[in-house]
């Protein structure tokens, strides 16, 4: 529907071109394909590619086969992508749960405070990785950090361990603190659900005698259940896109050996190379494809699978 | 009108002749990882450089060292690098060479103040270029405090018994650490550890050239060796040293928290300004009294000449400049722990640096064993090297198994270590 303006009958006979509509996509769209789309589709062309002494030659897949079939490649390939689900999984089972609570607490009537603490969760989220990165190092550090001292004073010092150090710990430890960054966000989508949810709904549940948790089970989840599933997907590609904060963590080395490495810093070393390893772009831009198609996959299963039987509620 | 055209006329004069002003002075730019030198080029070698050559400007643009080489790279190909390229040592100088973005400096007036050895960081296999000019070495061995080793009363150990004796007294007493060194960085674990102690096993060059040629594994005594002693030295190290950086070891030295650092000559420059104890150096032990000992003396930093530099005589002749005794005596003197590769001998001022420099006299020198030929490979020896280190002293591997994966990781794609 559209509001018409009285228009000269002429131009009222045949359909108007619709030119402004282009000309103020244009600019957007002019930006988009040359930062986003031609960079993207230039890693596609410079994977089917090898170096050669005379420039670039075509190759295919042959890529995709040396970084799958080479057992040493494909041994950090598969141990990167691992990772990542390891990554993945801690977001999805401590940061979303802890956002879905904390979105819960805030949302109760009667909360005092609720702005500072809604502030306070929020702030870690708007800081540079970087100095989240280096705040954690210092914290955690074994020579210099508080957490050594703090356990030590409730006499809990021997439960201290080098955990960014130690290859069995390490990835829980970077995940945990990526948490702690990023949990402001599902809390934050959460509570606007929540908010949304009109009084009426929530003062009938209430008049059938349906209060407290099993009022947040059974009306309030099943109403927020979209925006969690938006929080997941957002969580997905986020966490297989991730690569700053453990480069401001664990350096692109991603140590101790290799046990926080992620498909981020694998294509970040292979890609630019790294202290005395020279650089292979067509292999970088390898991995960057197969992140590429694993997070279209992701994204895909959510949109099909998911999301069109998800049930919406309109009020 | 006329007034608004004298005028534009008059500008058009100033700036012609500015202009012209301009291009009698050629400036040029110095691409470095080196940023922690930056405070030196500026205040003692370009303004040398320039009271003798006032028509050529020079600019020293360090980047960081991690991001140095993919950076260069990078400007490089784009054509936006600088006249004067810092050259890494060996594979990785010679790949840039090959590719074509370093000019040959074989007819550079006083390249031929370098030795071969000197030049062979910087020389393509046959030996027929080099392309950059050798600035300097640094040297591996132990920084250790004159104070705490007074304090505890100790000697300085020359064979690897006595060097953990000390170590055991140092840790007895228990008020310092003993070996300043963490796993973290990774790099720390190979460099200051594998590199520093390992040429005593394998005999310097002798194992060195026998492992190029395939005469030689990795998973020979000799190589296998170095690995045990580092998986010894955890026990020393500081509380929680797996998640120790570098800059944490620097720190706990230089605090004074700590009696030996694990060290190269570089760290001279950095540790001199910070610390308020008397410093000594010894070299890596050996295993028995009277052994031949060997050190890495490793050649680290050259400079080279961009070959698509638009200013390629003036950049020739600072080049010159930096390989005459006079750069030599400056740089050596000006960031005590880099050692000029110059066949002149330049008489240093700091005593720290000159107790490293005399081991060249007793010992045999090497460079680090990844660093030619075997280096330029997938998986890269190096790297390899830094993490199997690490997983050593880490004790999540054991020597043998460290050997065998560096092994295979090397005769996976070079063809002398696949015959046998």
């Amino acid at each position: 529907m559209t509001v018409d303006a009285p228009s000269p009958p002429i131009a009222a006979a045949s359909k108007p071109r619709r030119w402004h509509i282009l000309v103020f996509l244009a600019p957007a769209l002019l930006v988009y394909t040359v930062v986003m789309i031609y960079p993207l589709l230039e890693t596609l062309r410079l994977s089917l590619f090898v170096a050669g002494p005379e420039g670039q030659r075509y190759v295919g897949l042959d890529n995709f086969a040396r970084l799958l079939g080479d057992p040493r490649l494909a041994a950090s390939f598969w141990n990167a992508l691992s990772n990542n689900f390891i990554f993945f999984a801690i977001h999805m089972l401590v940061q979303n749960p802890i956002g879905i609570l904390l979105a819960a607490l805030l949302s109760m009537p009667g909360l005092r405070l609720r702005g500072f603490y809604r502030t306070a969760i929020f702030v870690p989220t708007i800081l540079s990785f970087v100095i989240i990165g280096f705040i954690w190092k210092l914290i955690l550090s074994p020579l210099w950090g508080v957490s050594p001292y703090l356990l030590d004073l409730v006499g809990l010092k021997h439960l201290f361990a080098p955990w960014l150090g130690q290859a069995q710990s390490a990835l829980i430890t970077v995940s945990l603190i990526s948490v702690w960054q990023y949990v402001g966000i599902p809390m934050m989508l959460i509570y606007a659900a929540l908010l949304s949810i009109p009084d009426d709904v929530i003062e009938a549940a209430e008049i059938d005698g349906v209060t407290g948790f099993s009022q947040f089970f059974k009306i309030q989840l099943p109403l927020i259940l979209p925006t969690i599933g938006i929080i997941s997907i957002l969580t997905f590609v986020g966490n297989f896109n991730a690569f700053d904060l453990i480069y401001a963590v664990q350096g692109a080395i991603a140590g101790p050996d290799g046990s926080t490495d992620i498909l981020g810093t694998l294509l970040y070393r292979t890609f630019f190379g790294f202290q005395t390893q020279l650089g292979d772009r067509h292999l970088g831009a390898t991995i960057a494809t197969l992140m590429f198609f694993i997070i279209l996959a992701g994204v895909a299963v959510y949109l099909f699978g998911i999301q069109r039987r998800m049930r919406r509620y309109q009020f | 009108m006329k007034r608004i055209v004298t005028g534009l006329l008059l500008a058009s004069t100033f700036l012609g002749s500015s202009g012209l002003a301009f291009a009698q002075q050629t400036t040029l730019t110095i691409e470095s990882w080196r940023n922690d030198d930056l405070p030196i080029w500026n205040e003692k070698i370009i303004p040398a450089f320039e009271s003798a050559h006032p028509e050529i400007n020079v600019e020293f643009a360090p980047l960081g060292p991690t991001e140095y080489n993919s950076a260069v790279g990078a400007k490089l190909e784009a054509g936006t690098a600088g006249d004067l390229i810092t050259c890494r040592p060996f594979d990785l100088a010679l790949a840039q060479f090959t590719q074509g973005y370093l000019a040959a400096l074989n007819d550079l007036p006083g390249i031929e103040n370098f030795s071969d050895v000197a030049k062979s960081a910087w020389t393509t296999d046959d030996g027929a270029t080099t392309f950059c000019v050798p600035m300097a070495s640094v040297i591996h061995g132990f920084i250790y405090n004159k104070d705490i080793f007074a304090e505890l009363g100790l000697e300085v150990p020359a064979t690897e018994d006595e060097f953990f004796a000390v170590l055991d007294a140092i840790k007895e007493d228990g008020t310092y650490t003993p070996l300043a060194m963490g796993t973290k960085d990774q790099w720390e674990a190979a460099t200051m550890g594998y590199y520093n102690i390992a040429p005593n096993a394998y005999k310097g060059e002798e194992g060195r050239l026998a492992l190029i040629s395939g005469e030689q594994k990795l998973t020979d005594p000799q190589w296998v060796e170095p690995y045990t002693t580092l998986a010894r030295w955890s026990a020393y190290l500081g509380d929680g040293f797996e998640a120790q950086t570098y800059p944490d070891s620097q720190n706990l030295f230089t605090l004074g928290r700590a009696a030996i650092f694990p060290a190269g000559s570089w760290e001279i420059s950095v540790f001199e300004p910070q610390v308020d104890f008397e410093m000594g150096a010894f070299k890596p032990p050996v295993k028995a009294a009277g052994d031949k000992c060997y050190i890495s003396d490793h050649n680290d930093i050259g400079l080279g000449l961009n070959a698509a530099s638009p200013n390629a005589e003036a950049a020739r002749t600072f080049l010159s400049w930096v390989a005459s005794t006079e750069f030599a005596e400056i740089y050596a003197n000006a960031s005590p722990g880099f050692f000029s590769l110059n066949s002149a001998a330049v008489p240093l001022e700091n005593e720290l640096a000159q107790e490293f420099v005399s081991w060249r006299e007793d010992c045999e020198t090497t460079i680090r064993h990844p660093a030619a030929i075997l280096g330029r490979g997938e998986p890269n020896l190096d790297i390899e090297t830094w993490r199997e280190s690490a997983n050593v002293i880490n004790g999540t591997t054991t020597p043998e198994d460290a050997a065998k994966i560096t092994q295979d990781g090397l005769a996976s794609w070079y063809e002398p270590q696949q015959s046998n």
